[in-house]
C-alpha cells in the first residue's frame, strides 16, 4: 500500500487492509425513585442542586446505604444478558480528582462486578444475527454535571472556571462492557449501532431505565482498533492500539463514530504512523473525533474496597426467582408482534428501527389497526422525531391520539394529507386530533350536495374531458377529480369525487 | 510485599496533588516504608486460610428501600462552598491552559 497523508482512508480500503475490533461500554441510568446510596430524587431536569444531601455531596461523616431496587435491577440486567450473577461482591472506590464527584472518588465495582460472562444476540437490519460477548455489568453511581464558563466554545478547554450541579451525582448507573467484538469486518459500525439498540430495547423491556439517549440516561463509549489482515485474508492475532470515543449519544452516532475512527486509524496506519491510546471526543456536527487526552498517570485510580458499604451477596433463590420473571426477549417479542400484526419484514424493520414497537403496541391496544399505527409511528412521526433529533417517545403525542387520528382517516373524515396537518397540530400542542380538526376546519367535505355542485362546475368547465369520459375513456377522469379537489382545497374524499364524476358521465 | 520505592512515593504524591520536595520524598519514602512494614506484620500472625478482610463486621446486603428522603435545600447545599454561581458550585478551571 502506498503511503498516504490524508486524514481518513476510504472505507473500502480500510476494511480490505484491516480487521476492525470494537468494544462498547454502555452506561445506563436506572429509573429508580432515589439515588444509589441516598434517598435523593433522580428526576431529570430539576433546578440545580435541589436533589442533593450530605451523602451525594460527600460531606464528612455521611454514610451511604445501597438502594435495594438498584441491586435488583442490576441482577435482572445481568440475567437478561445471560451473565452469571456473582454470589458475593464489594463496591470499590475509584479515586480521582475531578469536581464532578465531590467525594474525590466514584463508588463503583472493580474486580467483583455483580454480573459477568454473558452475551447478547444482536439482529442486523438484514436479519443477520451477531452474538456479542458481554464481559461484565457492574453497579456504580453517576457523576455531577459541569457547566464550563468562559472561553469561546463552552467546552472544558479554554474555560475560565466551571459550575457544578450535583443533582445527577449518585444516580444509580449500570455499566455494561463487551468483550472485544471481532469478526464483524466491514459491518463493525453496523454491529455497534445494532448492539446499542439491542441493549436499549432490552433495558426498556426490563423496565429498569427510561433509556433516553438524548437525556443521557443511556450513554455509549466506543472503543475501536484495527489490526492488519494477513495475506491469506485472516486477521493477525495481536489487537491494535485502541482509542475510546466518549459519549456517543445516539444510535446513528455510534455507527458514524466507529466508522470514522476506522477510516482515521486506517489512514494513520497506512501512512506508517502509530495509533495513540487515548480518549477521543465525538463531534456530532462534523461527524469526526478529536483527541481528548492520552491515557496517563491520571488513570491510576487506586481502587480499593469501599469501607462504608458491606458486600452484596444476592441470595441464589432470589436470583432464580428473578430469572423466571424476566420479560420476553425483545427479538422474540418482535417476531410474535410481527405475526400478530400481519406486518411485512420491511414494515416491521422500519418500525423497530424507529424505536416504535412499544408505541405501536400501545396504539393498537387503544383501538387502532396495526397497519395504521405502524404507518404513523414509523412514517411521519419518526421523520418528525429524526428532524428534531429526539426519541420517538418524547414527541408530544400519545398512542391514544395516534389511534384517534387513525380512526379519523379510517372513517373518511380526513384524508392522508389532512391527517398530516392534524398531526402537526397535535404536536404543536393544539389538543387531541378531534380538537385540531375542529379548530383548523380540516374535515373532509363529504356532503354530496356540495361535492356534486363542484363536480358539475368541473364538468361544465372542461367539456372536452367530459366528452372523452362519455366515450368510455374513464382514465381521463383524473383531470376532473383534480379540479374538484382544487376547488375543495384538498378537503374532499377523492374516491367519493370519482364516484360522483363517473355517475354523471357514464351510463349505469 | 515489595518495598515502597522513592518513585512510588513521587507517583502517589502526583496522584494526590501533593507537591513534595526532593528532601520530603527521601524522608517520606523511608517513613512510609516503616509504616507499611508494621502493617505487613499482621500477615505473619494470620494463617494462609484466613481471607483478607475489608470490613470489620460479617454483614452483607445492607440496603434501604427505594423511598425518597428529604435532602438539603440549595442554600444549605451551597453554604459550605468556597464560591457559587447560578445555584451551582463554582470550581477553578479544570484543565491547565495549553
Amino acid at each position: 500500500m502506498t503511503a498516504t497523508t490524508s486524514e481518513v482512508l476510504p472505507y473500502e480500503d480500510v476494511v480490505a487492509a484491516y480487521d476492525p475490533v470494537i468494544g462498547l461500554e454502555v452506561h445506563v441510568e436506572l429509573s429508580t425513585v432515589t439515588k444509589m446510596f441516598c434517598g435523593c430524587s433522580t428526576v431529570f431536569g430539576a433546578e440545580p442542586n435541589t436533589q442533593v444531601c450530605p451523602v451525594c455531596l460527600g460531606l464528612p461523616g455521611a454514610l451511604p446505604v445501597v438502594n435495594a431496587v438498584a441491586v435488583e435491577s442490576a441482577v435482572r440486567i445481568g440475567l437478561a444478558l445471560d451473565c452469571s450473577i456473582a454470589p458475593w461482591g464489594r463496591f470499590a472506590r475509584k479515586n480521582y480528582f475531578y469536581p464532578d464527584m465531590p467525594k474525590n472518588f466514584q463508588t463503583s465495582q472493580y474486580d467483583e462486578p455483580i454480573a459477568v460472562d454473558g452475551h447478547l444476540d444482536v439482529e442486523l437490519d438484514d436479519g443477520t444475527v451477531f452474538r456479542v460477548q458481554i464481559e461484565r455489568a457492574h453497579m456504580e453511581e453517576d457523576t455531577g454535571k459541569s457547566l464550563h464558563v468562559g472561553g469561546s466554545t463552552g467546552r472544558i478547554h479554554g474555560a475560565e472556571h466551571s459550575l457544578v450541579d450535583y443533582n445527577r451525582a449518585g444516580i444509580p448507573l449500570i455499566e455494561i462492557v463487551t468483550r472485544p467484538v471481532t469478526g464483524a469486518g466491514q459491518r463493525a459500525p453496523e454491529v455497534a449501532r445494532a448492539y446499542v439498540g439491542a441493549v436499549r430495547d432490552l433495558l426498556r423491556a426490563l423496565g429498569v431505565s427510561d433509556v433516553r439517549m438524548e437525556q443521557g440516561s443511556l450513554r455509549c463509549d466506543a472503543n475501536v482498533s484495527l489490526r492488519a489482515r494477513t495475506p491469506d485474508g485472516q486477521s493477525a492475532v495481536p489487537l491494535g492500539t485502541r482509542t475510546e470515543t466518549k459519549n456517543v449519544n445516539s444510535l446513528r452516532s455510534v455507527e458514524r463514530a466507529v466508522r470514522y475512527e476506522m477510516t482515521r486509524q486506517g489512514a494513520r496506519l497506512a501512512s506508517g504512523a502509530t495509533i495513540l491510546q487515548e480518549t477521543r471526543h465525538w463531534h456530532e456536527d462534523s461527524g469526526t473525533t478529536t483527541s481528548g487526552r492520552e491515557k496517563s498517570d491520571a488513570d491510576d485510580y487506586r481502587y480499593f474496597p469501599e469501607p462504608d458499604l458491606v458486600p452484596i451477596a444476592p441470595d441464589p433463590a432470589w436470583v432464580a426467582t428473578l430469572a423466571q420473571t424476566l420479560p420476553e426477549a425483545p427479538p422474540a417479542r418482535r417476531r410474535r408482534l410481527q405475526a400478530a400484526w400481519g406486518l411485512a419484514d420491511l414494515q416491521m424493520r422500519d418500525l423497530v428501527y424507529a424505536g416504535a414497537t412499544e408505541l405501536v403496541e400501545a396504539t393498537v391496544a387503544v383501538g387502532a389497526s396495526p397497519a395504521a399505527a405502524a404507518k404513523w409511528w414509523s412514517g411521519e412521526l419518526a421523520r418528525t422525531a429524526n428532524a428534531a433529533g429526539v426519541e420517538l417517545s418524547s414527541l408530544a403525542i400519545t398512542p391514544a391520539q395516534v389511534a384517534q387520528l387513525a380512526g379519523l382517516v379510517e372513517s373518511g373524515r380526513v384524508n392522508d394529507t389532512m391527517a398530516r396537518q392534524v398531526l402537526k397540530g397535535v404536536l404543536a400542542g393544539e389538543g387531541d386530533p378531534e380538537q385540531v380538526v375542529g379548530a383548523r376546519g380540516l374535515e373532509l367535505v363529504s356532503d354530496d350536495g356540495a361535492l356534486g355542485a363542484a363536480v358539475d362546475r368541473a364538468i361544465a368547465g372542461a367539456p372536452d374531458v367530459a366528452a372523452k369520459i362519455r366515450d368510455g375513456k374513464v382514465s381521463a377522469g383524473g383531470a376532473l377529480i383534480g379540479a374538484v379537489m382544487k376547488e375543495m382545497k384538498g378537503q374532499a374524499d377523492a374516491a367519493r369525487v370519482r364516484e360522483l364524476v363517473l355517475a354523471r358521465l357514464t351510463s349505469p | 510485599m515489595a518495598a515502597l520505592t522513592r518513585d512510588d512515593v513521587a507517583h502517589l504524591c502526583g496522584l494526590a496533588r501533593i507537591a513534595a520536595t526532593d528532601t520530603e520524598l527521601d524522608r517520606l519514602s523511608g517513613q512510609l516504608g516503616v509504616i507499611l512494614d508494621a502493617v505487613a506484620g499482621a500477615g505473619e500472625v494470620a494463617p494462609a486460610d484466613v481471607p483478607p478482610m475489608s470490613h470489620p463486621l460479617p454483614l452483607t446486603n445492607v440496603t434501604r428501600p427505594d423511598v425518597l428522603r428529604p435532602g438539603l435545600t440549595p442554600e444549605q447545599a451551597l453554604a459550605g462552598a468556597p464560591a457559587s454561581e447560578q445555584q451551582r458550585f463554582r470550581v477553578p478551571r479544570i484543565l491547565e491552559q495549553d
